[in-house]
C-alpha cells in the first residue's frame, strides 16, 4: 500500500512534469505570435499602429498601408518565423540522430553547398532550365544543398553510417564546397561578387508569398513524421545500442531524420541565404527549458529558432535607423552574446 | 522454452572473435559467461542480443530471432550494456519509459516504469538526469530498462563492474528472481565466487570458442583455471557450501 502511494506520487509528479512542459511549449507559441506582431508593427515606413492592425485584418485602409502590410512587411514576417523553425527543428534533429551537440546544418556543408548554387547562378548564369528567372538563385541553392546532404548519406552509408563519419564527411563537404565557392569569387565580376556577398550573410528583403508557401509547405511535410519518431529519438539519446536494444531501427531512423534535414535546411538557406546560429541555438536553449524527451523538446526548438529568428528581424530593421541589417549579421551579433549568457547561467546555477 | 545459439562467428575487421561458437541448449535460469578478457564473451552476448554483425544463428522455441523485425525481438530479448552513455540529461524515468515506448505504443507505459524503478529499489533515482548520476546508478538504470518490456530472455554485459555490495546483491538477487519465474538470463561475469554462488550454469569462453559448460561445480576446477586463466588457484568450500576461489599465484607450470 505504502509503495502504491509512493508509485501515485511519483506518477503525479511526473504527470505535472509533462504538463509543465506542455505549457512552456505553449508559451513559446505565443511569443513566436507575439514576435510575429512586432516584426509587422516595425520598419521604415512609421505607418500608425492603428492602420496596420486594421490591414491585417482587412478593414478599408488607404492604398499605399495596404501594399505595405501585405506586400512587403507580412511575407518578410512569416519568412523569419518560419525558416527560424525549420532551421532549428533541423538542428534538433541533426544534433540527436548525429549524437553530437554541435551538429547543425551548416557545420555539415548544407550552406556552402547552397552558397555555391547561389554563386554558379550569380556568377557563371548557370540555372535550372524553364524556372523563371527570379527562381534561378534559390532553385540552384535548393538542389546544391540537398545534393550536399545526399551525397553526405551516400558516402556514410559506404562506411556503416555512424555518426562520426556523417560528421568528418560533412566537414570536409564544407571545406570543398567553401573552396569551389571561393574560385567563382575570384573570378566573378564585381557586380556578381557584391550580390553574392549580399546573399552569403542573408537576407529576408527579397522574400514573396511564394517562397513562403514553399518553406511552410516543407514544414508542413516534415514536422508529423518528425513528431512520429519522437520516442525513438529520445531512445537515441541513450546511444546506439541501446536504442537498437530498444527495438528502434537506427539506420532508418537516422536515414529519414536526415532527410527531413536536408529538406529544411535546403529550403530555408534557399530562400533567405546564409543564416548561422539558430540551428545550434533553438535546441539548445529548447534543451534548457523542456528537457530532453523529444515529443516536447522538438517543438520547443522549433518554435524558440521561429521566435529567435523573428526578434532578429524586427532588430535587424531598428539597430541602425532606416538601414535593414542583413539578418546573418543580426543573429550572430546579437544572438551569440545572448547565447553565450545562457549557458553561462545555466552552468553557475 | 528453449534458447539455441550455434555456430556463432564474429569478426572485427581481419581478427576472428568468435569461432563458430555453439553453446548446449539453454533453458530457463542463470548462466554465467566467464572467461579471460577479449575472449569474446561481450561480443557473444552482444550477437545474441543481434547487436553485433555475426554468422550463425540464435534461436528461441524454434524461432530465429535474428530474422524477426527489431520491435519484435525487443519484446522478447532484453539487453543491458556494460554503461549507459554519460552525456544525456534525461531523466531517469523517462529513460526507462523511453526503452518500453521506443518500440511501439505502450499501454500504461509510466506506471511500469515507475514498478521496475520501485522492484530495484531505485525510485529514489526516478527524477534525477542520467549525466549527474555515478557509474553504478547508471548501470542500475541500464538494468531497468532491460527489464521493463518484461522479456523472456535477459543478457546482461558484466552487470555488476560498477555497483558496490548493495547494489550488487540487489541486482544479483533481481536476476535470481528472474531465472526461478521461468526465464533465460545470461550474464558476463568476471568474478567467479559471485558465478559460484548464483548461477546455476556456468560456460567457459576461451579465444572465441567454448571451453567448457556445466554446473559451477563441474566447471570450476583448479585444471580449468590453471589452463584458461593461467592462475594457479585452489576452489574451496567454505560455511554453508559456498564456494569460493583463491588465487596463490600465477601458474607457473607446462
Amino acid at each position: 500500500m505504502v509503495g502504491d502511494a509512493r508509485e501515485m506520487t511519483a506518477l503525479a509528479r511526473y504527470r505535472s512534469l509533462g504538463r509543465r512542459r506542455a505549457a512552456l511549449v505553449a508559451a513559446l507559441a505565443v511569443a513566436a505570435v507575439a514576435a510575429l506582431l512586432l516584426d509587422i508593427l516595425t520598419g521604415p515606413a512609421s505607418l500608425p499602429l492603428a492602420d496596420t492592425v486594421a490591414a491585417l485584418l482587412g478593414q478599408e485602409v488607404p492604398r499605399g498601408t495596404q501594399v505595405i502590410v501585405w506586400q512587403v512587411r507580412l511575407p518578410v514576417a512569416v519568412m523569419a518565423l518560419l525558416v527560424g523553425a525549420a532551421l532549428a527543428l533541423a538542428g534538433a534533429e541533426m544534433q540527436t540522430v548525429l549524437e553530437n551537440p554541435l551538429a547543425e546544418p551548416f557545420t555539415l556543408g548544407v550552406s556552402s553547398a547552397a552558397a555555391l548554387g547561389a554563386a554558379l547562378a550569380i556568377v557563371l548564369g548557370v540555372t535550372v532550365p524553364f524556372l523563371p528567372p527570379a527562381w534561378g538563385v534559390s532553385a540552384n541553392a535548393f538542389l546544391l544543398a540537398l545534393a550536399a546532404l545526399a551525397l553526405l548519406q551516400m558516402l556514410g552509408r559506404l562506411r556503416g553510417g555512424g555518426p562520426e563519419m556523417l560528421i568528418l564527411f560533412g566537414i570536409a563537404l564544407n571545406f570543398t564546397a567553401a573552396a569551389l565557392l571561393s574560385l567563382l569569387q575570384f573570378v566573378a565580376s564585381a557586380d556578381a561578387l557584391q550580390q553574392l556577398v549580399f546573399w552569403t550573410m542573408g537576407s529576408l528583403a527579397a522574400s514573396r508569398w511564394e517562397g513562403v508557401a514553399l518553406i511552410a509547405m516543407i514544414l508542413a511535410a516534415c514536422i508529423p513524421f518528425a513528431i512520429r519518431a519522437a520516442w525513438r529519438l529520445t531512445a537515441l539519446r541513450m546511444g546506439e545500442e541501446q536504442a537498437r536494444s530498444f527495438g528502434v531501427d537506427t539506420r532508418a531512423l537516422r536515414r529519414w531524420a536526415l532527410v527531413r534535414v536536408s529538406l529544411l535546411a535546403a529550403g530555408a538557406v534557399s530562400m533567405v541565404g546564409v543564416i548561422g546560429f539558430v540551428g545550434l541555438a533553438g535546441p539548445h536553449i529548447a534543451r534548457m527549458l523542456v528537457g530532453e524527451d523529444h515529443r516536447f523538446f522538438l517543438p520547443a526548438s522549433l518554435l524558440t529558432g521561429a521566435v529567435v529568428l523573428s526578434l532578429a528581424s524586427t532588430a535587424s530593421k531598428l539597430v541602425v535607423p532606416g538601414v535593414l541589417l542583413p539578418i546573418g549579421l543580426v543573429t550572430s551579433l546579437i544572438g551569440l552574446p545572448i547565447f553565450f549568457a545562457l549557458i553561462l547561467g545555466g552552468r553557475t546555477r | 522454452m528453449i534458447l539455441s545459439v550455434q555456430g556463432i562467428t564474429v569478426r572485427y575487421g581481419k581478427r576472428l572473435v568468435l569461432d563458430a561458437l555453439s553453446l548446449p541448449d539453454l533453458g530457463p535460469g542463470l548462466t554465467v559467461l566467464a572467461g579471460p578478457n577479449a575472449a569474446g564473451k561481450s561480443t557473444l552476448l552482444r550477437a545474441i542480443a543481434n547487436l553485433a554483425a555475426h554468422s550463425g544463428r540464435v534461436m528461441l522455441d524454434g524461432v530465429d530471432l535474428g530474422r524477426q523485425p527489431p520491435a519484435k525481438r525487443a519484446a522478447t530479448l532484453g539487453f543491458m550494456p556494460q554503461a549507459l552513455p554519460s552525456g544525456s540529461s534525461l531523466i531517469v524515468l523517462e529513460s526507462v519509459i523511453a526503452a518500453l515506448r521506443a518500440s511501439g505504443e505502450a499501454p500504461r507505459a509510466d506506471e511500469a516504469a515507475l514498478a521496475v524503478l520501485e522492484r530495484l529499489g531505485i525510485e529514489a533515482l526516478a527524477f534525477r538526469r542520467l549525466d549527474q548520476l555515478s557509474g553504478g546508478q547508471r548501470q542500475m538504470v541500464g538494468l531497468a530498462q532491460a527489464l521493463v518490456r518484461g522479456p523472456q530472455v535477459l543478457l546482461l554485459d558484466e552487470p555488476t563492474s560498477a555497483l558496490d555490495l548493495a547494489y550488487q546483491t540487489r541486482l544479483l538477487t533481481e536476476l535470481r528472481r528472474q531465472a526461478d519465474e521461468g526465464r533465460i538470463v545470461i550474464a558476463v561475469l568476471h568474478d567467479l565466487s559471485l558465478a559460484a554462488q548464483w548461477a546455476d550454469r556456468i560456460a567457459v569462453i576461451a579465444d572465441g570458442r567454448l571451453h567448457s559448460t556445466g554446473t559451477p561445480a563441474e566447471v570450476l576446477t583448479r585444471e580449468m583455471l590453471a589452463s584458461v586463466y593461467r592462475v594457479d588457484a585452489r576452489v574451496e568450500t567454505c560455511g554453508r557450501g559456498r564456494t569460493v576461489i583463491l588465487v596463490d599465484a600465477e601458474y607457473r607450470g607446462g
